[in-house]
């Protein structure tokens, strides 16, 4: 149970392959800081970081110098423990929950299937759910341990938020289960992969130039769980724990330099595993627009005339691009609401938490069980 | 079951962060105390004076308390939902489909009873 693996050989590459995902995590931050701030610059007409490199790309190399120059600071009222366990906390739900998502199809050799993510979990929405709501601790750490009455408000104000939007999260995803019949992330890929078609009544629609992509079944739970995930991962307009208007900085008052520096590695990762989830959920995961994984391995094989072997390989890249195409969408849609959309008062937010969308979720899912229920039962 | 990858990644991502923290007070060096001021908490220009147990609001508590109720039952949806298909496959859909619907209106019934109260209400 306790085991990572079989063999020696298979906990070698299982211990590698966790490590490297979270690298490939802590690598998108300064790409992403670097597209937030080119991005808002656009938005805004202005020319953002520009100097230090070609188009300012290694500006966040430079401000991690200059973080790691800073003298670091304690507050003297505040629990010094908990002070420097939050930023070292903050790092860790989001990234165990992130090795959970698949990102290609498996790599497939006579010996040994690759899977092209940290792990698989076999209850994957289950575990990734419990696992991101941790965050909510970091954030009372942090707000506890500043000894501040600004950070202690913003904490509070962000587990009450987290907290409240998970409900709402939470019930929009009954839906999807409802759809796919399942727990497992790989298992809701493939039944979205390939071309469109709905069974209703005994009789089957097909649409092969359309794909079977969850966004077409579960369009109001698909905006929910986006509007939920914002909330979760403390973005604009959710961003009450940190509204600088009323509460200085929020939960991060008091610290400064590197610490600070791993709050955003947080942050940004919450924003990864909401674009995960979504693109797996609503858009098909890694597959590719109306065509399955062994689809695209034929087609490799045959136009480019190569053994299965090679095909897989190609096949294992291809759906990878995919799927960082889709994820990088959304990641662009979180800058942009960021630089567009004002933040909320905190009384519209809960009242849009609790009474608009929980309502709007439990229809959803009265809706869709309603609807699996009579077009599969009843045959005409 | 990934048990053993999901400890192993949390304890070296502890230890990363651990790292990081010894790196940068390392380089940086611990903050030299030039004035009083500087280590008190964080005020807008004039003297701190609340400490940390400033009155919180209890809406807070009562926020909290509301979301474990109805997270307990968005919880108990979940093995009913991955096995709605399975349940009608098998023929005792009509069952599973009646059994859960009158669970929900237990649930918007209390949704309700919570907003009419005005458990909600922030002001």
């Amino acid at each position: 149970m306790l085991s990572m693996g079989n063999s020696t050989f298979e906990i070698a590459i299982n211990a590698v392959k966790t490590i490297l995902v979270f690298f490939m995590m802590v690598q998108a931050v300064p790409i992403l800081v670097w597209l937030e701030r080119r991005g808002s610059a656009f938005i805004q007409n202005r020319f953002g970081p520009n100097r230090v490199g070609p188009l300012g790309l290694i500006q966040l190399l430079a401000d991690a110098v200059k973080f790691l120059t800073k003298e670091d600071f304690a507050p003297e009222a505040g629990n010094r423990f908990l002070f420097y366990c939050a930023p070292v906390f903050a790092l860790i739900p989001a990234a165990i929950a992130y090795m959970a998502i698949p990102m290609s199809v498996p790599l497939v050799t006579e010996s040994y299937t690759f899977l092209i993510q940290g792990y698989e979990v076999n209850v994957g929405i289950v575990f990734i759910l419990g696992i991101s709501s941790l965050a909510a601790y970091t954030i009372l750490m942090a707000g506890w341990g500043s000894g501040s009455k600004f950070s202690l408000m913003g904490a509070l104000r962000a587990s009450a938020q987290i907290i409240s939007y998970e409900l709402a999260l939470g019930l929009a995803i009954v839906g999807v289960i409802l759809l796919y019949g399942t727990f497992n992330l790989t298992e809701m890929i493939h039944a979205q992969a390939g071309a469109f078609h709905f069974s209703a009544f005994g009789y089957t629609i097909t649409a092969p130039w359309a794909p079977n992509w969850g966004i077409f079944y579960q369009p109001v739970g698909a905006i929910l769980f986006f509007a939920a995930a914002f909330a979760e991962s403390n973005r604009l307009p959710f961003d009450l724990a940190e509204g600088e208007a009323e509460l200085v900085a929020g939960f991060h008052t008091e610290y400064g330099g590197f610490k600070m520096l791993m709050f955003f590695i947080g942050e940004y990762g919450h924003m990864m595993i909401a674009s995960g989830l979504m693109v797996t959920f609503y858009f098909g995961g890694y597959s590719i627009w109306a065509a399955t994984p062994a689809d695209v391995q034929q087609w490799f094989a045959d136009t480019l005339s190569v053994s299965n072997q090679v095909a897989n390989i190609l096949s294992v890249i291809a759906h990878f691009l995919c799927y960082t195409v889709k994820f990088a969408i959304f990641l662009w849609i979180f800058i942009h609401v960021r630089w567009t959309l004002p933040r909320f008062r905190y009384d519209q937010l809960m009242d849009l938490g609790w009474k608009t969308m929980l309502p709007w979720a439990l229809a959803n899912t009265i809706i869709t069980a309603t609807v699996i229920f009579v077009t599969s039962y009843f045959i005409l | 079951m990934p048990l053993g990858g999901v400890i192993f990644i949390t304890l070296f991502i502890a230890a990363f962060g651990t790292f990081l923290i010894f790196l940068a007070r390392w380089t940086g060096g611990k903050a030299k105390k030039t004035s009083q001021a500087k280590f008190d908490v964080y005020e807008c220009g004039i003297i701190g004076e609340e400490k940390k147990d400033t009155k919180i609001s209890v809406k807070f508590y009562l926020t909290a308390i509301l979301f474990i109720l109805f997270d307990i039952e968005i919880i108990f949806m979940y093995p009913w939902a991955s096995n709605f298909k399975s349940f009608i496959a098998s023929g005792v859909g009509l069952y599973m489909f009646a059994s859960m619907m009158i669970f929900l209106v237990i649930f918007i019934f209390g949704l309700w009873w919570e907003i009419r109260s005005k458990a909600l209400e922030w002001d």
